[in-house]
C-alpha cells in the first residue's frame, strides 16, 4: 500500500495524475471518432499546426489556449479549402499545410526571447503543471465530453454513413467543422501534459485498441476511456519508479496494450483467428 | 418522443396515393393513373431542366427532365460516369444545382430532407463493414430523423425497427456485427433502415451488386410491396435483366435523359444501344442458329457484367428474361 501511496505525497504527482486523467478521457473519446472516420492524419496535422498559434498568442499576450485553437482550426479549414479547390488528395494537402505551419512556428520561435521552452511545447511537462492549468484543462474536458456525449448518436451516423446523415437532415458540413473544433480543443488541452509530438499517440491508440475489442460504438467509447485512463495511471506511477518521463511511458504502455489487443482480442486477434481457423 | 407533425401529413398523402394506385389493375390503367397523378401535382420526383456543373468545370448533368409519379419503381440505367450518382446526389440535395431544379413530392429537393422524405440505400462498396455497429443499430439509424435532440429511441421507434427487420427477414441476425453478413443480407439491412425511416422516396444504388439470386428475388419482392404502399423507388442498376421484371418505368441517362417512360416503351434494343453504345456485350442468335425452319426471328442477349437482358422476336421486343445470372469476370 505504501508503495502505491508514496508518490501521492508529492503535489506534483497529484497534479500529474489529475491532469493525466483530465486529458486522457476526452482524448480517448475523440480517438474513437478519428479511428472510425479515418482522421488519424488530421489529428497529427492539427497537433503540429497549433505551434505557431501558441507562439503568436504569447507574442501578442493572449492565452495560449486561444492561439492554439485558432491555429488548429485554421489548419483544418485550409486543408478543406485546398482539397476542394485543387485536384490533390486530402492527405497530400494536409501534409503540406501542417508541416508548413509547424515550420512557421519554429521559425517564429527564434524571434521570441522568453521563458517559453520549445521542448516543453513539443514533449509536454506533466510534472510541471499548475492548478491553474488543471482548471483550464478541466473546463475544456468537460465541454468536449458534454458535446460529444450529447451528440454521440449524430456523430455515430455521420461517421458511419454521411449520406444517410445528410438525408435525415443533419448538416454534415457543420458537423465536420464542429468535430474538428472538438479535436482542436482536445489537442490544445493535451499539450501541457503530453506535448505536440506525443498527443497523436493518445489521440489514436485508445480508439485503435477498443476498435479491435468491441462491436458497438458505445462500448468502444467505454473501452477506449478505460484503456486510456488505465495506461495514464500506470504510466505516471511507473515513471515515478523507473525515473522516466511520464508522457512517453504512457505512450509505450498504450502501444503494448495495442499489441496485446492485436494478438489476443477475443474475436479479431490474430492468434484467436488462427486457432479458430485450425479448429475448423 | 412523438412523431413530428410533418410526418402525419406524409402519412395522409401515402394513403391517398395507395387508393389512387389501386384503381387500375392492368399496366395501361396504372400508366393512366400515374400520368394523372403527376398532372395533379402528386409527383414523386420531378426534374426540370436540371443541370449540374462541378467546380472543376465537369458537366455531370445537362438539361435533365423527367417525372416519376408516386407508387412507381423506376430504373435508372446508364454507363459508368453517365451521371447516375450525381442525379442521386441532386435528389438528396448534396450537390449545388447549377440550373433547373429537382422537386420531391412537389417541394424543392434540399428542403424536404429534414422531414425524412428521402431514404437512401448505399452501394455495398460505400459502406465500412468493419464499423462497430450491429444490424439493429443500423436499422435504428433510420429512426434518428424522427427522434429528438438526444436521439433517444421511443417504444414506437423500437417497434418500427422490429417490424422493418421482420419484413426483410433479418430479425434473427439483429445482434450480428454488420460485417458478419452475406452480400444479400447486408443489402437487406439497409433496406430495413429505409423501411424504418418511412421515407416516401427510396433511392437504391446498385442494389444487386454482390447479391445472390435468392436475395435478389427477395429484394425485388420487397420493392414491389413498397411500390404498392405508395412509395417512389428509384433504382440505379447494371442488372439489365431484372429491369423488365420489376420496374414500371425506366430513365436512360447519359449526362442527359436519352429517354424515359414506361418500361415496355423505353427499354428497347435501339434505346439500349443509344445508352450504352459499344460498352455492352451484344450476342445475337439469328435464323438458322435458332430455328430449323426459315423463321427470321432472333434472340438478342445484352449484358453489362450482370444478368443479361434477353430480347426475342423480329423487332426484338423486351421479354421476361429466362437466362441465369452469369458471373462478372
Amino acid at each position: 500500500m505504501n508503495w502505491l501511496l508514496e508518490p501521492l505525497r508529492y503535489e506534483f504527482m497529484q497534479q500529474a495524475i489529475i491532469i493525466g486523467l483530465l486529458v486522457m478521457v476526452p482524448a480517448a473519446v475523440v480517438s474513437c471518432l478519428l479511428v472510425l472516420r479515418g482522421w488519424s492524419l488530421m489529428g497529427d496535422a492539427v497537433a503540429h499546426a497549433v505551434l505557431p498559434g501558441i507562439i503568436v498568442a504569447y507574442i501578442i499576450g493572449i492565452p495560449m489556449v486561444i492561439g492554439a485553437f485558432i491555429a488548429g482550426m485554421l489548419c483544418a479549414a485550409a486543408t478543406g479549402y485546398f482539397t476542394e479547390h485543387s485536384r490533390l488528395k486530402e492527405d497530400t494537402v494536409m501534409g503540406v499545410v501542417f508541416s508548413g505551419m509547424f515550420a512557421l512556428g519554429i521559425v517564429l520561435f527564434t524571434f521570441v526571447h522568453t521563458n517559453l521552452h520549445l521542448d516543453q511545447v513539443l514533449f509536454g511537462n506533466i510534472l510541471g503543471v499548475s492548478w491553474n492549468d488543471i482548471i483550464q484543462t478541466g473546463a475544456i474536458t468537460l465541454f468536449v465530453l458534454a458535446a460529444f456525449l450529447i451528440k454521440r448518436k449524430d456523430i455515430l451516423v455521420f461517421a458511419f454513413d454521411p449520406q444517410h446523415a445528410g438525408v435525415i437532415g443533419i448538416n454534415t458540413k457543420h458537423m465536420q467543422y464542429a468535430l474538428l473544433a472538438l479535436l482542436s480543443l482536445v489537442i490544445v488541452a493535451s499539450i501541457k501534459a503530453v506535448g505536440i509530438i506525443l498527443v497523436i499517440a493518445v489521440l489514436i491508440a485508445p480508439g485503435a485498441i477498443s476498435f479491435l475489442l468491441t462491436d458497438r460504438f458505445d462500448r468502444m467509447l467505454l473501452v477506449s476511456v478505460a484503456v486510456a485512463t488505465g495506461c495514464a495511471l500506470a504510466g505516471i506511477f511507473g515513471s515515478y519508479y523507473i525515473d522516466s518521463a511520464p508522457a512517453p511511458t504512457i505512450v509505450v504502455l498504450l502501444t503494448l496494450v495495442f499489441i496485446a489487443a492485436f494478438l489476443f482480442a477475443p474475436k479479431r486477434g490474430i492468434l484467436r483467428v488462427k486457432t479458430a481457423g485450425s479448429a475448423n | 418522443m412523438t412523431v413530428p407533425p410533418s410526418n402525419t401529413q406524409e402519412h395522409g398523402r401515402n394513403t391517398a396515393a395507395q387508393s389512387g394506385a389501386g384503381i387500375g389493375d392492368t399496366a395501361d390503367d396504372r400508366m393512366r393513373v400515374r400520368k394523372q397523378q403527376c398532372a395533379e401535382g402528386d409527383c414523386g420526383i420531378e426534374a426540370s431542366n436540371l443541370t449540374v456543373v462541378y467546380r472543376n468545370g465537369n458537366v455531370a448533368l445537362e438539361n435533365v427532365n423527367f417525372e416519376i409519379p408516386t407508387s412507381t419503381i423506376c430504373a435508372l440505367v446508364g454507363i459508368n460516369g453517365s451521371g447516375k450518382s450525381t442525379l442521386f446526389k441532386a435528389i438528396m440535395g448534396f450537390v449545388p444545382v447549377t440550373v433547373g431544379q429537382v422537386d420531391i413530392l412537389g417541394q424543392p429537393a434540399g428542403k424536404v430532407l429534414a422531414r425524412n422524405t428521402v431514404a437512401y440505400v448505399p452501394q455495398n462498396e460505400e459502406v465500412d463493414w468493419n464499423f462497430p455497429v450491429l444490424v439493429e443499430d443500423v436499422v435504428m439509424m433510420g429512426r434518428y430523423g424522427h427522434m429528438g435532440l438526444l436521439r433517444i429511441p421511443s417504444k414506437l421507434d423500437r417497434l418500427k425497427v422490429d417490424h422493418a427487420l421482420a419484413r426483410v427477414g433479418m430479425s434473427e441476425y439483429r445482434k450480428r456485427q454488420i460485417g458478419e453478413l452475406s452480400g444479400g443480407q447486408k443489402k437487406r439491412v439497409f433496406l430495413a433502415r429505409a423501411l424504418a425511416q418511412e421515407g416516401k422516396v427510396i433511392l437504391l444504388d446498385e442494389p444487386f451488386t454482390g447479391v445472390d439470386v435468392n436475395s435478389e428475388d427477395a429484394i425485388i419482392e420487397l420493392l414491389r410491396s413498397l411500390r404498392d404502399d405508395g412509395h417512389v423507388i428509384l433504382v440505379s442498376t447494371h442488372n439489365l435483366g431484372s429491369v423488365p421484371q420489376f420496374c414500371d418505368q425506366v430513365i436512360l441517362i447519359n449526362r442527359t435523359v436519352l429517354d424515359y417512360g414506361e418500361t415496355e416503351a423505353v427499354f428497347t434494343q435501339t434505346n439500349l444501344h443509344r445508352a450504352f453504345g459499344g460498352t455492352l456485350r451484344f450476342h445475337v442468335l439469328t435464323g438458322h442458329e435458332l430455328h430449323d425452319d426459315d423463321d427470321t426471328r432472333q434472340v438478342t442477349v445484352i449484358s453489362d457484367d450482370e444478368r443479361p437482358v434477353v430480347l426475342y422476336g423480329d423487332d426484338a421486343e423486351s421479354d421476361e428474361n429466362t437466362s441465369d445470372k452469369h458471373d462478372s469476370p
